[in-house]
């Protein structure tokens, strides 16, 4: 699914690199966590992820892809692969919910009966059905962040790449935000996702991937977040 | 992308940045006049030639009573001058055909093209010259007539019409070049106004742009709107001034200039469809080049 294959990223501003030669494999349908402190390259390797960025050294496989070599028209159609959900859940405010869901399906060209049978389905697995005509600033944090879950899940994606998805919400609804993780997790889509909120990795129980300043120094399948808190 | 998606995502940005899309429409609408009304001209000089160089004779002047060239010596022609002056110009291989016209024809022709002038008024009938009138097979050959009969005797001056059409035509070319370096500019202006409002407007629609990077929207479906965007405005302010080009042809010339110049012709309006198809066809071209350029930048994958 994810092969990183001793991956190093050097911005080009900076002496230091943001990865270093890190090597990182990622199955089909597995749950993974990316810790780490600010700055320690989880962002960084999640944009390799999404060939937002292109490493320096090495090779970065995705979905079957060499994105190293991967010409740029066709990146389009390896991200329809996947799907992105972020901690600023990056919704449309002047649309509604039903509108920012149909949006993401609109712009790669669903035709209308699709997107009219599937919006309403992926918003009732989210748990937003009845919801579908809210604008996003009358929703709370929680539920604006399943109208994002619900945009990156509704072309039913092979990857699901988050980053801090809960960074901006409460414990408790954080951990609804997971459990909707989870179940899209169960339907065989792969989840990648950057966090910081230790109580949820420990509870999860899910493999755990550490970064520290660039490198990969943990990769433990049922982990913690870490031993030293 | 679904056409009418595209079609509301373009009609959402040009209100979203009427202010510039207004900006845009006036510099093309200028741009448009300017060049239309330069290539106008270029028609007008070419319909002038066709028209004129048809018509234009060699006139070889002969010696008035006080004509005060050398060769006239202070004497009228004589009757075998004249003769033995058609005769030869009539050998000429280059001459096609040559005709007399006298004082009294000069004087006639004189006072039809000046009608109503003064001028003509006061010209006593014995001011102008007699002369011969020269029609080359090739307007062009007329060194060889000036230098078989300049400075002859009897010969006061040998001049070629085509000489004074060229004048008029370097000065109509000397307008047409500033009405080409004046779209120029408005061209660059437009060029630089577009690349900003496309700047502008991915600016204020990053958001959407960025989620359709996310979701995977092709390139084209994520730059389309924008180049529409400009190409309609582009489009808009081109149809307004290939407007104003017609009205010019209309009032200006079929109205007020083609009624008191009747010797001459004016371009038809197949000129005018041709500009206003030159300048509506540039213009959108221009504003896709100058969105594609700016749209390379701003809208990465």
């Amino acid at each position: 699914m994810i092969r990183f294959d001793n991956v190093t990223k050097l911005y080009a501003s900076q002496v230091r690199p943001a990865i270093e030669n890190c090597t990182l494999d990622i199955e089909k349908g597995e749950f993974v966590f990316l810790v780490g402190a600010s700055g320690s390259g989880k962002s960084t390797l999640l944009r390799m992820m999404l060939r937002e960025e292109r490493p320096t050294a090495g090779s970065v496989h995705v979905l079957g892809k060499d994105l190293s070599r991967l010409s740029s028209w066709k990146v389009p159609a390896l991200r329809r692969q996947m799907g992105t959900v972020f901690q600023d859940f990056r919704l449309l405010p002047n649309k509604t919910v039903f509108e920012n869901v149909a949006f993401a399906l609109e712009v790669i060209g669903k035709p209308r009966h699709t997107i009219a049978q599937v919006v309403p389905e992926v918003l009732e697995l989210v748990g937003l059905a009845g919801k579908e005509h809210r604008r996003p600033d009358e929703l709370s944090g929680g539920e604006q962040q399943r109208v994002a879950i619900a945009r990156a899940f509704a072309n039913r994606p092979m990857l699901l790449i988050a980053d801090e998805p809960t960074g901006n919400l409460d414990p408790a609804t954080s951990v609804g935000i997971m459990r909707l993780l989870d179940r899209i997790n169960r339907t065989g889509t792969t989840v990648v996702m950057a966090t910081h909120d230790a109580a949820i990795v420990d509870q999860m129980r899910k493999r755990v991937v550490e970064l520290e300043g660039g490198h990969l120094v943990r990769d433990q399948s049922r982990g913690v977040y870490g031993y030293s808190r | 992308m679904r056409a009418t998606t595209v079609v509301t995502e373009v009609g959402t940005g040009l209100r979203r940045n009427l202010g510039l899309t207004v900006a845009v429409v006036l510099v093309v609408l200028v741009a448009s006049i300017m060049g239309g009304m330069a290539f106008l001209l270029h028609e007008q000089v070419n319909v002038m030639k066709d028209y004129w160089y048809d018509k234009v004779e060699v006139s070889v002047f002969l010696c008035g009573a006080d004509s005060v060239a050398a060769s006239c010596n202070g004497q009228a022609v004589t009757q075998a001058e004249k003769d033995q002056i058609q005769t030869d110009l009539e050998s000429l291989p280059q001459v096609e055909k040559v005709y007399y016209e006298s004082k009294a024809e000069a004087y006639q022709h004189f006072k039809e093209q000046f009608k109503g002038s003064p001028i003509a008024e006061n010209a006593p009938p014995d001011s102008l010259p007699e002369s011969f009138r020269v029609k080359l097979k090739d307007p062009t050959q007329y060194a060889v007539v000036a230098g078989a009969f300049a400075g002859r005797s009897g010969v006061e001056e040998v001049q070629d019409e085509r000489a004074l059409l060229d004048k008029l035509f370097a000065a109509l070319n000397g307008v047409q070049n500033a009405g080409v370096v004046v779209a120029a500019i408005t061209v660059a202006a437009a060029l630089l106004l577009i690349a900003n409002t496309i700047r502008v407007a991915a600016f204020t629609r990053r958001r959407e742009t960025g989620i359709m990077r996310l979701v995977g929207a092709s390139n084209l479906s994520i730059q389309l709107p924008f180049l529409l965007e400009s190409m309609v405005a582009a489009m808009f302010g081109a149809l307004v001034g290939a407007g104003f080009l017609a009205l010019g042809k209309a009032f200006l010339i079929d109205h007020t200039l083609a009624p008191k110049f009747q010797f001459t012709p004016f371009f038809g309006w197949d000129s005018v469809w041709k500009a206003g198809i030159l300048v509506l066809v540039l213009s959108m071209i221009i504003a896709a080049g100058a969105s594609l350029v700016t749209l390379r930048r701003y809208l990465r994958v």
